[in-house]
Parts: structure tokens; sequence; C-alpha cells
């Protein structure tokens, strides 16, 4: 049930997304562009959730940014699961001093307040290594990067944990004595029994990555206008819920439907596996 | 042994402050390199402000305050200060870092206490009801998963808009103008709000699975057929050992407490550490941000160890 409501939830935003150019062109108008004899437009036949401050349709721009968000949940989630897993896995293995380094500095992770450093990565000036300033996706590359360097933490600890059972299991000592080298060992054994729970961690860090994404662009140091995403146009809500109250609703609708979606998959998931 | 609790106590005390010092060093080696990464450095602001400082002019200035010196002395320098007490000045508020640090620290920590205690008291009732009455888990496990879900900033939005914009009853933001604890609850009210929402979800989804795992258990059966009332069964028994989860729960929950705070007094142009740490970053004040940071970081490290050390008091198995 939980399964279905969300994966209903996620399809429907990634359909959202992957249509937005179809959208755009039944709706026949861009965008991008600004028309400001349109401003602050109601709903109609061809604005069907209305336009924004500067006459720009809202549906659509909601659509182009589900492409934005929905991006850096899932190149998040990747990489963060990614990474936490092999420090997971490397910490379970090898145990001793490599084990005590990586966890401690999980633990000095986790015991931060992870907003404000992330501000603070966020501000940094990527010209100044010649990337490129302003770019969407340079802009998309930056932000899922930083929300990897802190997202990895509570996958490895779950694979950690659920690395240490295993290796301590029969079947493990059977496929060593029978001659598995130890990356056999940990990469045909070990990984596909702890997998149940790191994809629940990883529905989970799509959740925290979107949520994380948004708040970052709502403050002006993600995702830079005039791209679309769903935190950044709630920026610009937040300075007109005076003139245009309705206009802050729809972004954070879809941003709540996005990582409901990804909590209630992660759930029903668990549930389906047994407690 | 009678003394051994204490002493383990004392253990995993100090164990957690030389913990503290060196995540804050290494934080705050980071986030000095971070910031010499930023755009524009002091000096910048100073020649945007007079147009007429030539470039031999902002040489001799750099060489004045040490800014020509490599990014390690500098930080070798400011890290001696602020362990001698000195926090230097802040160049966005144009006064001494720590008259605006401690005032803001006071506002944040008034707001992390209403939003706590509410977000605990609200999250745990929540779920031991979801837990004890079977007709409400599906209600209460829904608001659990949409306070869960809903991004803090925009709940913040929302409230203002239904709460200042559409009823007027609220300031829609900013500080107390007038004195009195009446006037300052009127601007505290939709700020903890927002703050204890998204914050309740941990307690009430944490409190709820502890209370059906707890309630489950045989030692329950024994205390009903000893006739004892639903209350005391519920609270003296079951919720006695479903509230070490839900302690661990407020401890792993500091940092995103204190990130919540952040967004929600930007939000609400509320003064604190959150507000300063974003206008500092965002108006270059670097010495500023660097020190709201890191009193920011060890609040929340301070309030984790509380937490830990409150699990280990209510736990006899963890005190040994």
């Amino acid at each position: 049930m939980r399964l279905w409501l969300g994966l209903g939830l996620l399809g429907a935003l990634a359909l959202g997304a992957a249509a937005a150019p179809l959208v755009q062109g039944w709706l026949g108008h861009d965008p991008f562009t600004p028309d400001l004899f349109a401003r602050f437009g109601e709903s109609s036949a061809a604005h069907p959730l209305g336009t924004d401050e500067l006459g720009r349709d809202v549906l659509l721009r909601l659509l182009f940014g589900a492409r934005v968000s929905l991006t850096v949940g899932v190149a998040v989630a990747l990489g963060a699961t990614g990474l936490g897993t092999l420090i997971g896995l490397a910490a379970a293995w090898r145990g001793g001093w490599l084990d005590a380094v990586l966890m401690r500095l999980a633990d000095g992770l986790l015991a931060l307040p992870a907003l404000p450093l992330l501000v603070v990565l966020a501000a940094v000036d990527t010209g100044r290594f010649g990337l490129p300033r302003g770019e969407a996706l340079a802009d998309i590359a930056r932000i899922a990067l930083i929300l990897v360097v802190f997202g990895w933490v509570g996958v490895a600890r779950l694979a950690r944990a659920a690395a240490l059972t295993q290796l301590s299991l029969d079947y493990v000592a059977a496929a060593r004595v029978s001659g598995a080298s130890e990356v056999r060992v940990l990469w045909r054994h070990v990984l596909p029994n702890i997998a149940g729970p790191i994809g629940v961690a990883a529905a989970l860090a799509v959740a925290g990555a979107i949520l994380a994404e948004s708040t970052l662009s709502f403050l002006g140091l993600g995702i830079q206008p005039p791209a679309p995403s769903w935190g950044n146009m709630l920026s610009n809500a937040q300075e007109l819920v005076f003139s245009a109250p309705l206009g802050a609703v729809w972004p954070g609708l879809f941003i709540l439907a996005a990582v409901a979606g990804c909590t209630l998959l992660a759930d029903g998931v668990r549930r389906g596996r047994g407690p | 042994m009678p003394g051994q609790p204490q002493s383990s106590m004392l253990r995993l005390i100090l164990a957690r402050l030389v913990q503290m010092a060196v995540t804050l060093t290494v934080v705050s080696v980071l986030v000095w390199l971070a910031m010499g990464l930023m755009p524009g450095d002091p000096l910048d602001l100073a020649m945007l402000a007079d147009p007429g400082m030539s470039a031999a002019d902002m040489a001799r200035q750099r060489a004045l305050h040490g800014l020509d010196q490599p990014l390690h002395q500098r930080y070798l320098a400011w890290a001696s200060a602020v362990l001698h007490g000195e926090f230097g000045f802040s160049r966005l508020y144009a006064v001494p870092a720590a008259q605006v640090l401690w005032p803001a620290l006071g506002s944040t920590l008034v707001l992390l206490g209403w939003a706590l205690g509410l977000s605990a008291a609200v999250g745990i009732g929540a779920g031991v009801l979801g837990a004890v009455r079977r007709g409400a888990a599906p209600l209460v496990d829904g608001a659990a998963i949409l306070a869960q879900s809903i991004p803090g900033f925009w709940l913040g939005i929302l409230l203002i808009i239904v709460f200042a914009v559409g009823l007027g009853w609220l300031p829609a933001g900013g500080a107390a103008e007038a004195p009195g604890l009446l006037e300052a609850a009127r601007f505290l009210v939709l700020p903890v709000a927002t703050l204890a929402i998204v914050n309740a979800a941990a307690y009430l989804r944490h409190s709820m699975a502890a209370m059906q795992h707890e309630m489950a258990q045989p030692y329950i059966r024994t205390a009903r057929m000893k006739g004892l009332p639903p209350r005391a069964i519920i609270w003296s028994h079951a919720f006695r050992n479903a509230a070490i989860p839900v302690v661990t729960v407020a401890a792993l929950d500091a940092g995103a407490l204190v990130s919540g705070a952040l967004v929600t007094e930007t939000i609400f142009a509320r003064p604190g550490m959150g507000k300063l740490i974003y206008d500092s970053i965002m108006g270059n004040d670097y010495n500023l941000a660097l020190l709201a940071l890191l009193l920011a970081g060890l609040v929340t490290m301070l309030a984790t160890l509380a937490a830990d050390v409150a699990q280990r008091l209510i736990d006899p198995r963890l005190a040994g």
C-alpha cells in the first residue's frame, strides 16, 4: 500500500518531468522568457496554474524544475549510496584503525548541524577552480557533490552494521575456505545480502537530497535562476506573500509529494522485508 | 562496585569533550579554507566603498591587515586570538563580533528550547496515542509522514500566509519591537510552530514504534492481569522502556534541529545564530560567519552529549 502510493507519487513526478517539453508544445509558450503583460495570471486554459511574477507559466516551470530537483535527488542518492557502501564495507571488513577513523569521521559529520556547513560550501566560488559559473548543469553537479559529502554517513553506518553481521556468518567462512578472494567474498556474497537495507537508505537519501537542494536553492545558494528548481521558485514567492500568496503553494506541494513519495517507498520496502 | 557508574559516565563525558575539540578544530580549518575560496576578500569591499583607492593603497592595506600572508599563517593567528578570547570584529555589523554573537545565541536558544519541548511533547504524545489506540494509528502515521516530508521553509511561508497575511493575528517576522513577554511571545509563535512541527516527526515515528514494541511484550499482559489501570500500564510500564530509543532520537536529532533553526530564522527574519550565519556568509563577514558556525556546532554537540548522558541515566544497562 505504502509502496504503491510512494511509487505512484514518484512515477507521476518523473512522468511530468519527462513530458515537460511535450507539455510546453501543447501549451505553446516558453517558461523561460518573461512576459510582463501576463504577470500573476489566474489559472486559464493557456496557463493551467497561472503565471508567476514575470509572467512565466507556473506549471511548465514546475515540470522543468522537476527535472532539476529529481536529477539532484537521484544523483546524490547514487553518489552517497556508492560512497557510503564502499566506506561501510571497508570499515567492516578491515576493522582496526581504518574502522575507527572512518566511524569517528562519520560521528563528527553527524554531530554537526549540516545546513550551516552546506551554506558555507555552497557559497564557495567554483569560478576559482576554473569551473563555469551560473550554468544549470554546473550548478546541479556542484550541489550534488556537496550533498554527497554529507550524505554518505547514514548509508555507511547501515552498510557497516549489516556487513559486520554477514561477515561473521558461516557462509563467508565457507566461501573463504573454498578459495574465494576477499574481493569476491565482499562483492558476490556480502553485498547482495546487505542490498535490502542499503536500498532503503538510498530511497531516504533521495528524500534528504531533494529537501536539502530545495532549501539551498530557496536560500539563493543552490540552483541559480533563470533555471527553475522547486526551491528557487519559492525564494521569489516569499517576497510576494502579500501580493501573490498562491504562488508559494505549488512548488512546496511538489517538494512535499517527492519527499513523501521517497519516504513511503522506503517504508514500504522496509515493511515488506519484515521488521 | 558503587563508584563504577560515575567513573564510566565521567569517562564518556571526557572522551566526548576531546572528540568535540577535535571536530571543532577540523571544522574551523576546513571552513577557513572554504572561506578563502568564497568571492571577495575584505579589501575588495573596502574598494567598492571607495573608488578612489589605488592599487598601491590596496597592497599597503593588505600588508597592514596581514591579508598578504599565506592562508595557514592567517589561520594560526586567528585561532590563537580566539583561544585567548579575542573574537575580533564583525565587518557586517561594524561592532566587536562578541557583541552580536551572544544576543544571537540567546535568541536561538529560546527558539530551540520551545521548539524542542513542544515537538517532544506533541511527538511523544501522538506516538503513544497511535500505539495504544489502534484506530488512531493510520492517522498518526499519516501525520508523521507529512511532517517528515514537508520542507520547513515552505511550512513557514504557509504559516505566514495564513496567520500573518490572511488572518492578521501574528507578525510575519522580525523581532519584538516593544519590551514585554507577551510581545516577545507574539513573534515567537510562528517560528516555534514551524520548527516544532518539522521536528516532531522523528519523535512521533520513534515513540510510536517503540511503544508498539513494548505494548506487545508479555510483561504488559502481566500488568493487565494484575488489574493495573491502563494509565499506569502505559506510562509507568511501557513508556519507561520505550523512552530509551526516544532519547536516542533526541541525541541524533540535535543537528537537524539547529539546521531547522537556521532556515526558520531566515524566513521569519528573526535575529539569531541561523540568520547570523546566513547574513554573514552573504555579506562576506568571514570572521563572524566562522565564529557563529563553530558556536552552533558547539551547541549541537553539547546537546547531543546531554542527550547521551540522559540516556545513560534512564537506561541502567548502559550505566555499568
